[in-house]
This record gives C-alpha cells, sequence and structure tokens, in this order.
C-alpha cells in the first residue's frame, strides 16, 4: 500500500477541489474518484458571504484527508507564512509546497521551494513539493526532509500528460524509495495510467477531473487507469524493441506456395 | 481607526484582533489571521493590538488543486 508521511493510502488518485461547475458535482467526483486525498487552498474570506466556510462544511463531510497548498505564493516567506496558516486552519502538518517562478508554465522556482521546503520541514511540517523532474532539485528537497516528490507532468491545467519521459523515468530510478506523485499536466485517464506503468507511486487531478463535461464519470475513468496502471507496473511490462517479432510460432506454418 | 482588510479599507473601533474579528463578522468563522504579512495565531489574537494603517488579511478553506 501507498504510504504517505507514515499514512497508508488505499487509492492511487489523488484530486483537486477547484474549477468544479458546483458543489454537488465535486462531491460526487470526489466519491467517484474514490480519493482518500483531496488539495485545498486559504483565500481572503468575505464577511458577508461566508463562501470558505461553506466549502470547508462540503469537505469534511467528504470524509477525507485534506493536503493543502501554498499555490500562488512566489516567494520563500508567501509559502511559508500561507503554510503556517493552512496547519492553523486545516489542523494537518501536510502541505502542498508550491513556489511558482514562472507566470507562463506555472513552473516551481525549485531554488525557493528548496529554501522553503527547508524551513518548514524543519518546524515539523510534512512537505509535499511541487518541483519538477530535476535530479538535483529533488536530491536538494530529500535532504531538506521532504520524504514525498511531487514532480509535474507538464504545465498545470494544460492537459498534455507526461512530458519528459526522459526525465521522469530518470527520476523514478534515482529515488526508488520516495514517494513519487505526478502532480499536474495529466489531461486523460491514459496519462494517468501511463505514470503508473512507469512506477509512479501516484497521481494528482484536478482540472482533467473538473473541468470535464462529466466530472463524476471522468473521476470514476481516472480511478480506473490508475488501478490498471498500478496493476501493470506490478506485473512487469515488456520491454519495447525496435523490430517485429511474430507472436504466432514460425515452427510448423505450412508450405502453400 | 482605518485598517487594510483583505486589501480593502475599513473602519474600526476594536483596538485588538480578536475583537476587530468580532466587529467584522469573523466571530465564530474558521479562519487564519495575518497582519503587515506576519501570521498571527489564534492564540494570540486577543494580545494582537491593531494600528491605523494595518493590513489584515482573513483567509479561510477554498477550492485548490
Amino acid at each position: 500500500m501507498l504510504t504517505l508521511y507514515d499514512v497508508p493510502v488505499r487509492s492511487r488518485l489523488l484530486l483537486g477541489t477547484a474549477r468544479y461547475p458546483s458543489p454537488a458535482i465535486l462531491t460526487e467526483a470526489v466519491k467517484a474518484s474514490g480519493a482518500e486525498v483531496v488539495t485545498v487552498s486559504l483565500r481572503r474570506e468575505a464577511a458577508g458571504e461566508r463562501a470558505g466556510q461553506a466549502f470547508w462544511s462540503i469537505v469534511r463531510d467528504l470524509g477525507v484527508r485534506v493536503l493543502p497548498n501554498t499555490a500562488g505564493c512566489h516567494t520563500v516567506k508567501e509559502a511559508v507564512t500561507t503554510a503556517h496558516m493552512a496547519r492553523e486552519v486545516f489542523g494537518t502538518s501536510w502541505v502542498k509546497l508550491e513556489v511558482i517562478g514562472e507566470e507562463d508554465t506555472l513552473q516551481p522556482d525549485v531554488f525557493a521551494l528548496v529554501e522553503a521546503a527547508r524551513i518548514l520541514c524543519a518546524e515539523g511540517f510534512e512537505v509535499f513539493p511541487y518541483t519538477t523532474e530535476d535530479l538535483i532539485a529533488a536530491e536538494r528537497l530529500c535532504a531538506a526532509g521532504c520524504r514525498v516528490l511531487m514532480p509535474w507532468g507538464s504545465p498545470i491545467g494544460s492537459g498534455h500528460g507526461l512530458n519528459n519521459l526522459f526525465g521522469l523515468k530518470a527520476l523514478r530510478a534515482r529515488f526508488p524509495g520516495v514517494p513519487l506523485v505526478i502532480d499536474a499536466g495529466v489531461g486523460v485517464p491514459s496519462h494517468a495510467a501511463q505514470a503508473l506503468e512507469l512506477g509512479f507511486d501516484a497521481v494528482l487531478i484536478n482540472t482533467a477531473v473538473s473541468q470535464a463535461a462529466d466530472p463524476a464519470r471522468m473521476a470514476a475513468a481516472f480511478a480506473q487507469a490508475v488501478a490498471a496502471g498500478r496493476e501493470a507496473f506490478l506485473a512487469g511490462p515488456m520491454e519495447p524493441r525496435e523490430m517485429a517479432v511474430p507472436s504466432t510460432p514460425a515452427v510448423g506454418t505450412a508450405l502453400l506456395r | 481607526m482605518n485598517i487594510q482588510i483583505n486589501g480593502e479599507w475599513r473602519e474600526v473601533r476594536a483596538a485588538d484582533l480578536t475583537a476587530a474579528l468580532a466587529e467584522l463578522g469573523f466571530a465564530d468563522a474558521v479562519i487564519a489571521t495575518a497582519v503587515n504579512g506576519e501570521f498571527v495565531p489564534a492564540a494570540s489574537r486577543a494580545t494582537a493590538t491593531l494600528a491605523e494603517g494595518d493590513r489584515l488579511e482573513v483567509l479561510a478553506p477554498m477550492q485548490g488543486g
């Protein structure tokens, strides 16, 4: 079973809670996905609207574990302060650490990420860093105290799947004992299956489900793809070859010319 | 005094953060607070005094990816 910071998690599909057509559809999608971990954020609350209070009541009713993010943070200080606030509000030391470095790709600033991770791990946070496939950044994050890594597949919300297969495979091979969760860029269930087939431990999906025409149905499709991908990884996929190899035996072929 | 709450100027009478949150309608809300960019834990709100021009952030759970 997958273990994230000593917490056993049966489902290898983690789900984001943003951009659903309605709270009811969010609830349906989380249930259909089988996800036990959902991501949440902190945003400004208007006293009159109390939108955050209503959302929090919905999430609590789902009975799932929350993973608060630091989305929108661009500096170490913003991310660390957001993590402190999230720990108090959500009552968890888990934090999905995001420090964005570039607006068009929302690529993580891995230098600031490592620094923020070092501070938060030292304070007892259990940090899930949103990072790239960069091996050195991953090494520094582990040295900072991270025991899970969340490399991107491709830019957030892009739906391009696993953009750098070579780099991601190298990351998987280099960190065999660290849970690796593909976060961002997964567009369709086949991308998720591919990630699990390559030995990644889990995927975190949001936009691909929330922006589907039928989010609950897509959530169920992702659940099946993740399960299939994991089974395929455990079954040991064949090695690809450059040339054809006949699958039907050549011995005993009739002479009919 | 005038302080900024989530980026908007507001007049508040309360001098400490706990009283200000009650005055602003957040008394029973699940929120986290920061003043001038620094996190103020719930346990420290009663002793956190506010001053003219302070920037107060009141954050709550929200959808996230």
